[in-house]
């Protein structure tokens, strides 16, 4: 199983990164050989729709997993399209929630937000 | 004549301005190009003779057609196409309506259907006839209304008197692109003054002849105005702080035409632009 993480660094000992979207990477950890990848988040610079295209991304990556602390909405109706399943984080520390999601600890993101798009600017 | 009323921020008093302009003309159109909110109607109280549908375009996918080769998806800079369970998926909201997926779709899978996201109520009151564009609740950009409502339904000798939605970003550089003179309405703050500074700066990248009304003047330092003579800016009007001018417009009256007092304002405020744009013209030829 491939359990994806929106992370602040390319390092296995990084943070759960607070935006889902414009998280500059993502952490794959694959259960099967316990190894990690990190792919690069493109849509973090992107100037608009960042939540789209990121998930667009974590779609691609073949993950089943998705473990953040949010995710908003149009972001939420690709991955679950995809029909990947998504945890909320407990804290920052990757490994922690990697071991409570292992241990059956987490529980199902049900708080989808409207999304934190800039207004007017167009 | 198109004469656009702009300022940086809202509650400045450009529907003040520009409603009574318009009054004070002796026949004039006036747009409500503050789609998001518009109020000139609340004071013109137009009977509305013919109400129009805007719609965007909206790409639609020919599932049958398309073979996942994602260059509508990589193509939109907009992020507004996605790729999953094998068939794209739109985000309308996200969508700009530029067609560029249509374009780029070797399959030919893709066409265009429409979108409502408002519409333009036009009527009349007395001798304004009264133009309103309105925007849908949750729509991202009214862009499209304000195209509409400023699409050649208007003759080059008449006067119309555009009233620009607040800031200074897409929706009112659209708003103003065609006008022949700026109004720029400030009030006496440091917050208004910087804000007056922004469409002071996008009138002059526009090239627009301008001058600014200033609006709820009082007896004392007026920065807006400190503002307009460092940069040697024209000043067509003061209207000072009141509180009885206050009451009328809660009551959505037009002072202008309740008021001799504001009527003799504003008809010189408006003489003094059409004896400028006049001689503008004149000295561009």
């Amino acid at each position: 199983m491939r359990i994806l993480i929106p992370v602040d660094e390319q390092v296995k000992d990084t943070d759960v990164c607070m935006s889902f979207g414009r998280a500059p990477y993502y952490l794959i950890y694959n259960t099967e050989d316990s190894t990690y990848e990190f792919i690069k988040n493109i849509a973090a610079a992107s100037p608009g729709g960042a939540g789209i295209q990121a998930a667009q991304i974590v779609v691609d990556s073949q993950a089943q997993v998705l473990l953040t602390p949010r995710c908003g909405k149009n972001a939420a109706d690709i991955i679950l399209g995809a029909n990947m399943k998504v945890y909320k984080t407990l804290n920052p520390s990757v490994q922690y929630n990697i071991k409570a999601f292992l241990d059956g600890q987490l529980n199902p993101l049900t708080e989808i937000h409207p999304g934190y798009h800039n207004h007017g600017g167009n | 004549m198109k004469i656009a009323v702009l300022s940086g921020k809202g509650g400045t008093g450009k529907t003040l301005v520009s409603v009574n302009l318009a009054s004070v003309a002796e026949k004039a159109s006036y747009v409500d190009c503050d789609v998001e909110e518009p109020n000139g109607h609340l004071f013109f109280k137009p009977m509305i003779e013919h109400v129009e549908s805007v719609k965007v375009k909206i790409p639609k996918i020919n599932n049958e057609k398309c073979t996942g080769c994602r260059k509508c998806v990589d193509f939109c800079r907009f992020n507004a196409l996605a790729y999953v369970n094998h068939s794209v998926k739109v985000f309308e909201d996200v969508c700009h309506s530029c067609g560029g997926c249509m374009l780029v779709c070797p399959e030919n899978a893709i066409t265009e259907s429409d979108k409502p996201i408002g519409r333009i109520e036009r009527g009349i009151s007395e001798k304004v006839q009264v133009h309103t564009g309105i925007l849908n609740m949750g729509e991202a950009s009214g862009v499209p209304i304000v195209k509409q409502l400023l699409k050649n339904d208007t003759r080059e000798d008449e006067l119309v008197i555009i009233d620009a939605p607040p800031g200074s970003a897409c929706i009112v550089m659209e708003s103003i692109k065609d006008a022949d003179y700026c109004v720029l309405v400030a009030e006496p703050t440091i917050f208004g003054t910087q804000n007056l500074s922004m469409v002071h700066e996008l009138v002059e990248l526009f090239e627009i002849p301008f001058g600014v009304v200033l609006n709820k003047c009082l007896d004392e330092d007026n920065p807006a105005e400190s503002y307009c003579n460092d940069h040697k800016i024209n000043i067509i009007g003061k209207i000072n702080y009141s509180q009885d001018l206050a009451v009328l417009s809660s009551r959505g009256e037009i002072v202008s035409r309740i008021d001799p007092q504001y009527q003799t304002i504003f008809k010189l405020i408006l003489e003094h632009i059409v004896e400028e744009v006049g001689y503008a013209t004149t000295s561009r030829t």
